[in-house]
């Protein structure tokens, strides 16, 4: 009988015990954000969609086409192509297409690239109405922030000048090759002539006997 | 001319002006308590709730009654078609027919009849069979599973209803409505009868099927209740009818428990409304705060606790007033 | 299988694949006899979408996104063990500071889950307050997960040898707020959950799991610590930094749902002991093993590594035959273990307990399906 009224009061302390939890939450301020009147920063580290780093000294990416990205890449979402300009050190990215559609933003891209060209953006407002709309090309993008940032814009070359410069690759490959063919063999005369015939027998059979091998294994 | 006059003083112009303000009534107070419940959840839930159409959401309401206006009214193939019809009709009428006994101040009632408060009760207990109407008429086995759980529910809760009512009636000695709220000119009988209050509440919650006893019109489990057929303009009355619904056994337990339209300064009426709307407000409260009762414990709280309590709230009135 | 029968006694119900209250894609057939429940049968398959297909096709670090997608809910305990399987193979060592950075990250993480559950839990049953006061928990907790991982969700954060970024002082500080404000959250949730007597009815002798039950069906996780048995992968195999935390495997008596719910609670609070302790004894040091090779190309063999999660206990079996590309990956997921339970705590009951039951398994059914 005492246990009857126990529960009774028991369970009815406790629903008024709820109910002051919420009316206290009644009274406190609202914690969404009302989007889109008001806008949110993301953090640093936040993943967007991948893009090239505007380098602070050269004002343009560092790309160099090596491919290790869409390598890397889980979805093989990324199409790089690049060559090596006359009077640079480096090959230079001429296209580089990376279909967000499909990115699972796992970040390998961005960490494996030798030259730390890529970085991830803060962009969030991601909306479109065809698939194609998330093909980002990322030279015409590095383009349109450079000139909101009021930077020289880096030109993207046309097939034309890829051309030119392929061949002009390929032509000063085959002079240097040339230089070197002629160069070795101008070392080796010099080399016969120096040590005498007699030296000459034993390299050569040595050379010989080498390959045989190799291919055994 | 004297026809006129004649017609302007008797009691069915009375009852014209009545009918009208009381359709008013019910459609600004459904329009209000709509927006009002949502607003309660959303600061509850640390949200703001609807703030796009008009300032901070006032038409937001009028915005979905056109909506559900313009939906199709699907009527499916075999069902029971003049009580699918009728159902929503039916779930309305009681509840503006309690509107007839319900005295907003000293003067504001329809028809102050002797036997007000029974008629408020009587008609109540239509409304159960509305629901079932539309859970039967539905062809639906899941809508009827919600129409008789439903039922049960509303008739479990009706008697300790109806036990508290005893308790205030027994104190005052008249059905008046009139007559209980002059009653509690010196001190509200909440204060007397505490006990019944806190069971008459519960109950009031019951029987609007208001969380925590929703499960007529539960969503997170399969059915979703007795109102599953209907669509549009339908759904709307039934929705409708909840909210007047809440309305009226919030009104009565103002009269009953409250002292109805007394209060310092401002007009009855005034006070009234203030009343009713903090009860409102009291069960909104309780729809965010609890999850929802099991069925066969819903019986069991009724049967095996509320019953009993009301019961003893009775006797003891009953022995006191004898004492005195 | 249940069988379609002719007489008017049972019927067939089919709480389908789409529905509020199974967290995922499951389909449960019902018998019912009246309102109550004879057969219960779970159908999956529904979210299949051939993870370990995919690890056949992708070296070893190109899985790891994949892992995060498995069981969204804890992504950084599923990362978790599938590096230390990889790095097994390979023989890596992760330095302490590193390990230390695993540990607070994948508990936070342990948290989030919890409070997701706790509040889509509560939504089953009818309350709908607790899940956005537990969102709102967890805005704060995925901010600060956001600060160092770049994810809030499918986190790909941790790379076999240790994890690629470090952590920075904000987030030290938001972490130990984060801490404080949750603890006197805690308060909140009890006296608006765990102590209402609604709630209390309707999980008090509901779905009692036995511990022979919990043996013969290979349950893990909270399933088995509701019902007694002090079964914690961290505790009894220790693995990364536990075994230098202090902290106490929380477990319940009888194997009711209201057994698991507490269990669950007190798994938060341990975490945020454990957070707090890693937070004050973090050395400093590299993050990122010595020497990890460019191309992970581990030696002939076969590994199984297994973690404890929010669900229960997570397996990565990798058989590795000395290619770049793993020859087999076998994901040991604890929803489907603990899936199996069903049918048999769902005879006589009434669906209200029915919907009560699967959301106390905490089911992710993406995960069952892999």
């Amino acid at each position: 009988m005492i246990n009857y009224f126990k529960e009774i009061a028991v369970g009815f302390y406790s629903l008024l015990a709820g109910m002051a939890v919420t009316i206290r939450y009644f009274v406190k301020p609202i914690v969404t954000v009302q989007y889109p009147r008001q806008q949110l920063t993301m953090s640093p580290r936040y993943r967007g969609y991948p893009q090239f780093i505007i380098d602070p000294e050269t004002n343009t990416h560092r790309c160099i086409a090596c491919e290790m990205c869409a390598r890397i890449c889980p979805s093989q979402l990324i199409q790089v192509e690049g060559t090596k300009f006359p009077g640079e050190k480096q090959k230079r990215a001429t296209k580089y297409l990376h279909e967000h559609y499909y990115c699972s933003l796992c970040g390998l891209c961005t960490e494996v690239c030798p030259t730390e060209a890529l970085e991830y953006s803060k962009e969030y407002r991601l909306a479109g109405f065809h698939r194609e709309d998330f093909v980002i090309d990322h030279l015409a993008l590095l383009q349109k922030r450079q000139q909101a940032a009021a930077l020289p814009v880096t030109p993207i070359p046309t097939e034309a000048e890829i051309a030119a410069a392929a061949a002009a690759e390929a032509a000063a490959k085959e002079a240097r090759e040339k230089e070197a063919a002629a160069k070795a063999k101008a070392a080796k005369t010099a080399e016969a002539t120096k040590e005498g015939k007699s030296k000459e027998a034993p390299e050569e059979a040595k050379s010989k006997e080498t390959p045989p091998e190799e291919v055994k294994e | 001319m004297e026809l006129l006059a004649q017609f302007l003083g008797s009691a069915g112009a009375r009852m014209l002006v009545g009918l009208i303000a009381v359709i008013a009534l019910v459609s600004v107070n459904a329009l209000f308590l709509i927006w009002m419940e949502r607003k309660v959840a959303a600061h509850m839930q640390l949200r703001p709730g609807p703030m796009e159409v008009g300032p901070h959401g006032a038409i937001q309401t009028v915005a979905d009654a056109l909506k559900l206006m313009g939906k199709e009214l699907i009527t499916p193939d075999e069902v029971d078609k003049p009580i699918f019809w009728l159902a929503p009709i039916v779930v309305f009428l009681p509840v503006l027919l309690s509107f007839l006994v319900v005295p907003f101040s000293q003067s504001w009632i329809i028809r102050d009849m002797n036997v007000g408060i029974i008629l408020i009760l009587a008609f109540s207990t239509l409304a159960v069979l509305a629901i079932l109407m539309a859970g039967w008429a539905s062809n639906n086995k899941y809508a009827v599973f919600g129409a008789i759980r439903s039922v049960a529910q509303n008739i479990a809760y009706e008697i300790p209803l109806l036990i508290t009512v005893m308790s205030i009636i027994l104190m005052v000695g008249s059905f008046k409505l009139s007559d209980i709220v002059a009653a509690q000119s010196q001190y509200w009988y909440v204060l007397l009868q505490p006990l019944a209050f806190i069971i008459y509440i519960t109950c009031a919650t019951a029987e609007t099927n208001r969380a925590p006893f929703d499960l007529p019109e539960a969503e997170s489990e399969l059915v979703a209740g007795f109102h599953t057929e209907y669509s549009g303009m339908r759904f709307a009355l039934f929705f409708l009818a909840e909210y007047t619904n809440m309305f009226i056994v919030s009104a009565i337990a103002t009269v009953l428990f409250l002292g109805g339209w007394h209060g310092p300064f401002l007009p009855g009426v005034i006070w009234f409304l203030l009343k009713v709307y903090a009860l409102i407000f009291l069960m909104m409260w309780f729809r965010w705060t609890f999850p929802r009762v099991r069925f066969d414990q819903l019986i069991t709280f009724a049967w095996k606790i509320l019953i009993p309590l009301a019961f003893a709230n009775l006797l003891i009135t009953a022995l006191v007033l004898k004492l005195r | 299988m249940i069988e379609y029968s002719l007489e008017e006694k049972t019927y067939t119900l089919n709480l389908g694949p789409q529905h509020p209250s199974t967290h995922g894609v499951l389909r449960v057939l019902l018998e019912m006899e009246g309102e109550f429940i004879t057969k219960a049968e779970p159908v999956i398959g529904y979210g299949h979408r051939g993870h370990e297909h995919m690890a056949e096709n992708r070296n070893y670090l190109q899985f790891l996104p994949n892992t995060a997608r498995v069981d969204y809910l804890h992504a950084l305990a599923y990362n978790q063990g599938y590096c230390m399987a990889v790095e097994k193979l390979i023989g890596l060592v992760v330095p302490e500071r590193g390990e230390f950075i695993r540990v607070i990250t994948a508990e936070l993480n342990r948290i989030s889950s919890h409070l997701l559950w706790l509040g889509a839990y509560l939504l089953d049953l009818g309350a709908f307050t607790p899940i956005l006061y537990c969102f709102d928990d967890r805005e704060n907790l995925l901010d600060l997960l956001d600060r160092i991982t770049g994810s809030r969700l499918t986190y790909c954060f941790f790379r076999p040898g240790g994890v690629p970024q470090d952590l920075d002082d904000e987030f030290i500080t938001g972490t130990r707020a984060f801490v404080k404000r949750l603890r006197t959250r805690f308060k909140d949730y009890d006296n608006l959950v765990t102590k209402n007597v609604i709630f209390i009815n309707r999980t008090k002798d509901v779905g009692v799991i036995t511990q022979e039950q919990c043996v013969k069906y290979g349950l893990t996780g909270p399933m088995v610590r509701g019902s007694g048995i002090p079964y914690d992968i961290r505790k009894s195999e220790p693995y990364s930094a536990y075994p230098q935390f202090d902290f106490v495997i929380p477990i319940g008596d009888k194997g009711d749902i209201l057994d698991r719910y507490v269990v669950r609670v007190r798994e938060m609070e341990q975490s945020l002991r454990i957070i707090e302790q890693a937070l004050d004894k973090l050395p400093n040091g590299p993050i990122m093993a010595e020497k990890v090779p460019k191309r992970l190309k581990p030696a002939e063999g076969e590994v199984y590594q297994a973690v404890e999660t929010a669900r229960g206990e997570f397996g990565c079996y990798i058989v590795s035959q000395g290619d770049i590309k793993p020859y087999r990956i076998k994901l040991r997921v604890p929803s489907f273990g603990n899936l199996s339970i069903l049918p048999e705590l769902a005879v006589d009951t009434l669906v209200a307990d029915l919907v009560a039951i699967l959301g106390s398994i905490d089911v992710v059914v993406p995960e069952i399906d892999r």
